[in-house]
């Protein structure tokens, strides 16, 4: 596509058009921000911020609704992790069974380098016990890097539960929708 | 006063020129400062923002209704933000030329207050002119004294040692430059009507003849303020727009054009060292609206209420210097103004404006005046 560009007028080219528009702009947003008080702007930390659903906050581990630990120490998303920011000690031949029935172990330590993390989502996806999420927290803080290091009993407390050991449902659901086809949008 | 009247003469000299440049620094430091807030202030409203509003200060921000009101205002980010410029880590980067990076922030903020001083910015107070220095070729001086403030510019460039501070340098250059010229060349109708190199006497001129960019506010109405109009108006807006390129300031920040240029020339200074460049922009800044007052405006004087007269007491003294500041910092709110209002020009178009507009209408401009000023010569 050409774009025609039209010769400037004598009055155009002594900048007065572009000039006076720019003031009319300026002293409207001026007057109006001064007199209505409606400034776009969010006071983040007095006005908290809403979180949309999908959005992806920081990772955390999560119990089943017996309050027993999901994970079950496959390091998947050890493995998965591109910023290599989780570091799990799996309990190895003679450590401590899992907490719940249905699994064989359980991690005896999980750490998240909050520092490396960029909470792509990587660890949720690929996390076959549904045992790790992404939650809506955005601003972690700490005083010393070691702060920063997440390990097994926070990242439960901070993930809290998720109701509804669904994961061989989920799974089978997930099976049958590849069955379908043609594949249903 | 008695000590002071027993001093001889020279001492009394030194102790006002004394007295005269703290009252001056001190006040014009201040100011520099809260122009910072304004600049972000005014910037946050036209932007539909809040601006700065979070410093609140322990036993004031207590105050019921005050407190709250003076920190939504930002009144305490000044002092805030001069604290943080002085603790912050002073970085000096290895490929730097050390001398010249050290040098170049003084040289660019020494000018700018040198050029405060012969600028009249009251009557008198009691026996004393209210002006540092009452040179008899006040405005040489300025002019001498501006052209020296590219150097400061021109040496951060090249002492960064690299690429974007030293194009920030050389666009200042060649800006500064031919800016300076436009800048001169419309000053000198301003010289051809009031034959007078004295920045006072400028003004006392003013006072009778009416003010120079439209004489006939306060020179009444007569053949030669009605001819002369148009002349002050195209010589006033010419060292108008020579004054935003002269200060580096928005629509001509060329050298700094933090768009293109990162900020251009002080892209490698930190803490004070950049402190001293912005407050020798905003130091600039002021100087350039004292002169536009002094040489367009009339200075301290007012064409009515018989505020053209120097003081006979302290309080017109003092109502005088208020008269002058007022006229400055209407300058200086357009400056900040202007800067959120109009978009940079592109290099080359502001060469062109600078050289194949602005200065041969200056030269057509003095003609124009010296004819006036032939023709209608008293």
């Amino acid at each position: 596509m050409i774009v025609k560009r039209n010769e400037l007028t004598w009055f155009e080219r002594l900048y007065l058009p572009a000039i006076i528009g720019g003031l009319k702009v300026t002293t409207r947003h001026f007057l109006n921000t001064l007199t209505t008080r409606t400034p776009v702007t969010q006071q983040y930390p007095e006005e908290p911020t809403k979180v949309l659903p999908g959005y992806r906050g920081a990772p955390y581990l999560v119990r089943d609704q017996d309050g027993a630990t999901k994970c079950v120490s496959c390091q998947l998303c050890e493995f998965v992790c591109p910023p290599k920011a989780i570091r799990i000690t799996p309990p190895g031949p003679n450590g401590k069974p899992a907490d719940r029935t249905n699994a064989e172990k359980m991690p005896e330590e999980f750490e998240i380098n909050m520092l490396r993390c960029i909470f792509c989502g990587l660890c949720q996806e690929v996390c076959p016990e549904e045992a790790i999420f992404l939650k809506s927290d955005f601003s972690l803080t700490g005083l010393a890097r070691g702060e920063m290091i997440y390990n097994k009993e926070k990242l439960l407390a901070l993930g809290g539960t998720h109701p509804g050991i669904q994961k061989w449902k989920h799974k089978l659901d997930e099976a049958k929708e590849q069955e379908i086809f043609p594949v249903k949008v | 006063m008695a000590w002071l009247d027993s001093l001889n003469p020279q001492t009394q000299f030194v102790f006002f020129t004394l007295l005269k440049i703290i009252c001056v620094l001190v006040p014009l430091l201040t100011l520099v400062a809260y122009a910072v807030l304004v600049e972000r202030k005014v910037s946050a409203l036209i932007q539909d923002r809040v601006g700065p509003n979070r410093v609140n200060l322990p036993l004031i921000g207590s105050i019921p209704v005050l407190g709250p009101f003076l920190t939504r205002l930002g009144i305490w980010h000044p002092f805030v933000d001069g604290v943080k410029s002085f603790i912050k880590e002073d970085f000096t980067p290895a490929h730097v030329r050390k001398i010249y990076f050290w040098l170049a922030p003084a040289i660019s903020l020494v000018p700018a207050f040198l050029i405060v001083a012969v600028i009249p910015f009251g009557s008198t107070i009691g026996a004393q002119k209210m002006v540092i220095a009452d040179l008899n070729v006040g405005i040489l001086y300025t002019f001498g004294i501006v052209s020296l403030g590219v150097y400061g510019i021109v040496l951060a460039g090249y002492a960064a040692n690299s690429k974007y501070p030293f194009l920030g340098g050389i666009r200042a250059t060649a800006q500064m430059i031919s800016y300076e010229i436009a800048m001169g060349l419309s000053v000198i109708p301003v010289f051809l009507v009031v034959g007078d190199l004295n920045l006072g006497r400028i003004i006392s001129y003013q006072a009778q003849h009416g003010w120079n960019v439209f004489p006939v506010l306060g020179g009444g109405f007569s053949a030669q303020t009605l001819l002369l109009a148009p002349c002050g108006v195209l010589s006033f807006l010419i060292f108008f727009i020579a004054a935003f390129a002269e200060t580096n300031r928005l629509p001509f920040d060329m050298a700094e054009s933090e768009s293109e240029l990162v900020s251009g020339y002080h892209t490698e200074y930190s803490s004070m060292k950049f402190g001293m460049f912005f407050i020798g922009e905003y130091a600039n800044m002021f100087a350039g609206s004292a002169m536009m007052t002094t040489l367009f405006l009339g200075g301290w004087t007012l064409p009515f209420l018989g505020l053209d007269q120097p003081a006979d007491s302290v309080w017109m003294g003092l109502l005088h210097i208020g008269i002058f500041m007022g006229k400055m910092l209407t300058f200086m709110f357009i400056f900040i103004w202007v800067r959120w209002m109009i978009p940079r020009f592109r290099y080359d178009q502001l060469m062109d404006l600078g050289w194949r507009r602005l200065i041969p209408l200056a030269l057509a401009n003095i003609i124009l005046t010296a004819g006036v000023v032939a023709l209608t010569n008293r």
